[in-house]
């Protein structure tokens, strides 16, 4: 259970691994996510599904190495086993036929996207992605995106491919444009700061935005807390309430100062942990 | 040997007034270590306490235990030095004594109801139940009983905490097929998670849990039932032939004031499960990091209030606050975990509400501001309420806030079911023995009565083990037929 079947690279740092779970791959629907631990000595970290294989008993998680708990994953070879692998957990996306529906995603944002975009054009919207990412290199599931997009505007933020800007400029502009209101709802799923900025760039248009959230968490069943965010005034969890929430009603300033907790601690733990593990 | 030539009850021999002392670490040099604090009886104190023990003819001991233990035969194979019999002799109807020998209420269960307490400090029955199981386990003399022919039935547990590991205990030695479902990666649930290392040290957890896998038990970890499986598919595609929920105390409440949102400000069920499950104390030799505070201030009173106070000053805090809003005598930890908290030089801040927490500009907490209190009417629990006092504030620089005022019922796998009747608080309505409104599924612990103790769900666990052995193998109509 558990065992890692392929491990691939991505763009730099982003690694993509398919593992074998056939009770979470039987239940997974868009938007749920996973608790993983890499190892007996490791944290639990959420990850969103980014695709899921009933047949084949399979899940894909997309993981971008950003501290220990991401590194140790990644670096666990193609036959091992994560030491823990949880769920699916969360609330799925909300799935229905909406008209159209923009999908905008940001760096590792793009893999939890997937999916959602995936249904949400199965169902019979007209989706149009709003694909971004700092620069070409680090641009993924280029191909994938489009097989579920009718159309698919690229971004990056240094112009070295697509159009040069941030995602919160094409989304501006197209909501501009939809005079008839035919848009029915915004997607936003990358770093929290890009959630925050699309959520004001979609309010003054009065579109329902949802966005996912990557809250800190221990267990994901509810039962600690940690993950607590301020919802249009009230403390929801982001693990049983959501993941995906009511974008203009996040306090995204509070959660985005929730994510720098420990991140005196994130840096004593990687810098130990690049030391022994003889990392370059 | 006939009644004529029973013993007589030592009714002459002279009482010891006290309990034999219990040897424990020294509380300067406790409170900077996780070693468990209390070090067990020798042989040599435990025959002495033993022999404090009068055998009631009635003994009303055993009354006061939610599982039946015989009191008396085990203490009175300790005074003849059985100590493996005496363990044993626990073992027929509670399958984690070295647990239960710790953190059990006894003042308010077995001691309380014991005859001496009447006049004298009762018999230490928890210190005894303690020293029988560490010796049997200390001198690998544990041996399994025999068990019968396999029943060729099923049994589904939901939670590998008390109540979960007592069923499973219970029907494993039946002859059932017995699996339990665990969310997390560890077995135990409260009892790995919740409860310190310095209270109840997990290799003692993992030891007992090992003596239910030797039996038989099946321990399925990392599964999410309601997610990763669903009840129906327990019954349908698995074949259990009943199913028993027991998944433990659910979402921590917050107070509802500004600021509970800062970086540094824990619920209890956060901060122990950092610590104990996932071993944040030895961070960064384990990965999970926890905020350690200077000065701490812990809201709330009971248990887990107290452990998260101890574990806060293990964790190298100079100054540690208890802020309770009611007066010492409404505390609702036991007094020995109060004493000990006290001991240790835990600062009790009786008669105080926080009203809000303030934090810098990273978004970290840096004061309290809390409000007096004082106690007026009673109220709905009995106990007085809390009134504030007009204008008096005062504000606790602190760096550390940890919240410990219970919670509500976890609604994640009883949402996933259909029928499954709750009560308002979104409780398990179970019956005596642990029947739900669902067929062949059973429930109980914190699930189905809010907040307990580990002894009450292991009671519970029992009842519930025994009905299902009735529903099952004795198939009377009036026994099968559910409600």
């Amino acid at each position: 259970m558990s065992r890692i079947l392929t491990k691939r690279e991505l763009v730099k740092d982003i690694f993509e691994m398919v593992v074998e779970a056939p009770l979470i791959a039987s239940k997974a629907e868009p938007g749920h996510f996973v608790l993983v631990m890499p190892e007996a000595k490791g944290e639990r970290i959420p990850l969103t599904i980014a695709d899921f294989d009933r047949d084949a008993g399979t899940i894909t998680l997309v993981i971008m190495v950003v501290g220990t708990t991401s590194m140790k994953t990644t670096r666990l070879p193609v036959g091992g086993s994560l030491y823990a692998l949880v769920g699916p957990l969360g609330h799925p996306s909300e799935i229905e036929n909406l008209g159209t529906v923009l999908m905008v995603a940001g760096g590792v944002g793009t893999a939890p996207i997937y999916p959602i975009a995936r249904r949400l054009h199965e169902v019979g919207n007209r989706v149009v992605s709003i694909h971004g990412a700092r620069s070409k290199g680090l641009l993924f599931w280029e191909e994938k995106i489009a097989s579920v997009s009718h159309e698919h505007i690229i971004t990056t933020d240094d112009g070295t491919y697509g159009r040069k800007g941030l995602v919160t400029e094409p989304l501006k502009e197209i909501l501009e444009n939809d005079r008839e209101k035919k848009i029915g709802c915004v997607y936003a799923i990358g770093p929290a700061v890009m959630m925050k900025f699309c959520a004001l760039t979609t309010k003054p248009f009065g579109v329902r935005t949802i966005a996912s959230l990557n809250s800190i968490m221990v267990d994901g069943t509810g039962m600690c807390g940690g993950c607590r965010v301020d919802v249009g005034g009230k403390t929801l969890f982001t693990c049983v309430d959501g993941p995906e929430f009511d974008a203009h009603l996040v306090d995204w300033n509070t959660l985005m100062k929730r994510h720098k907790i420990y991140i005196t601690e994130e840096k004593c733990s990687l810098d130990k942990y690049i030391e022994e593990a003889g990392i370059k | 040997m006939s009644a004529t030539e029973e013993k007589k009850p030592a009714e002459k021999k002279k009482i010891v007034p006290k309990k034999t002392p219990m040897p424990e670490q020294d509380p300067k040099v406790r409170g900077r270590n996780f070693d468990e604090v209390p070090f067990g009886y020798t042989p040599e104190q435990a025959q002495q306490e033993a022999a404090r023990c009068i055998q009631c003819k009635k003994p009303s001991c055993m009354n006061g235990c939610p599982v039946n233990v015989d009191i008396p035969a085990f203490i009175s194979l300790v005074v003849k030095g059985d100590y493996v019999g005496a363990a044993r002799k626990i073992k027929e109807t509670n399958c984690l004594p070295a647990i239960c020998g710790r953190v059990c209420p006894q003042e308010t269960q077995c001691e309380q109801q014991c005859s001496l307490a009447k006049k004298f400090e009762p018999v230490a029955i928890g210190r005894l139940e303690r020293f029988a199981a560490d010796y049997e386990r200390e001198n690998n003399l544990i041996e399994l009983p025999a068990k019968p022919p396999p029943k060729g039935k099923k049994i589904a547990v939901v939670g590998c905490g008390p109540a979960g590991l007592t069923v499973a205990g219970d029907l494993i030695v039946l002859g059932f097929e017995v699996t339990i479902f665990e969310a997390f990666h560890r077995p135990g649930g409260v009892l790995m998670y919740g409860i310190p290392e310095f209270r109840l040290p997990k290799k003692i957890v993992e030891k007992e849990v090992e003596y239910l896998k030797n039996l038989g038990v099946t321990i399925d970890f990392n599964q999410v039932i309601g997610r990763s499986i669903t009840m129906k598919e327990l019954f349908e595609k698995l074949g259990y032939s009943a199913v028993f929920i027991g998944v433990g105390a659910g979402l921590p409440s917050f107070m509802g004031i500004p600021g509970e949102e800062l970086g540094g400000v824990y619920s209890a069920n956060e901060y122990l499960t950092r610590s104990n499950l996932m071993k944040a104390f030895l961070f960064p030799e384990f990965d999970t990091p926890i905020v350690k505070g200077k000065t701490v201030c812990v809201i709330g009173g009971g248990n887990v209030a107290m452990d998260s106070a101890r574990t806060a000053l293990r964790l190298g805090a100079e100054n540690v606050y208890i802020v309770y809003r009611r007066s010492r005598a409404e505390l609702p930890a036991r007094a020995e975990e109060i004493h000990h908290a006290e001991q240790e030089g835990i600062i009790f801040k009786l008669l105080s509400g926080p009203v809000e927490i303030f934090g810098d500009e990273r978004g970290m907490v840096n004061s309290i501001k809390c409000q007096e209190m004082e106690l007026g009417e009673p109220d709905a629990s009995g106990r007085r309420r809390p009134v504030p006092k007009k204008d008096a504030y005062f504000t606790i620089d602190t760096d550390l806030v940890i919240i410990s005022i219970g919670g509500t019922a976890n609604p994640l796998l009883t949402k996933s079911v259909t029928g499954l009747e709750l009560n308002r608080w979104g409780n398990i309505v179970a019956d005596q023995n642990g029947r739900t409104s669902l067929p062949r599924v059973w429930a109980g612990g914190d699930i189905v009565t809010g907040s307990a103790t580990v002894i009450e769900a292991m009671g519970a666990g029992k009842k519930a083990a025994a009905d299902i052995h009735t529903f099952l193998c004795e198939p009377d109509p009036a026994a099968a037929a559910w409600r």
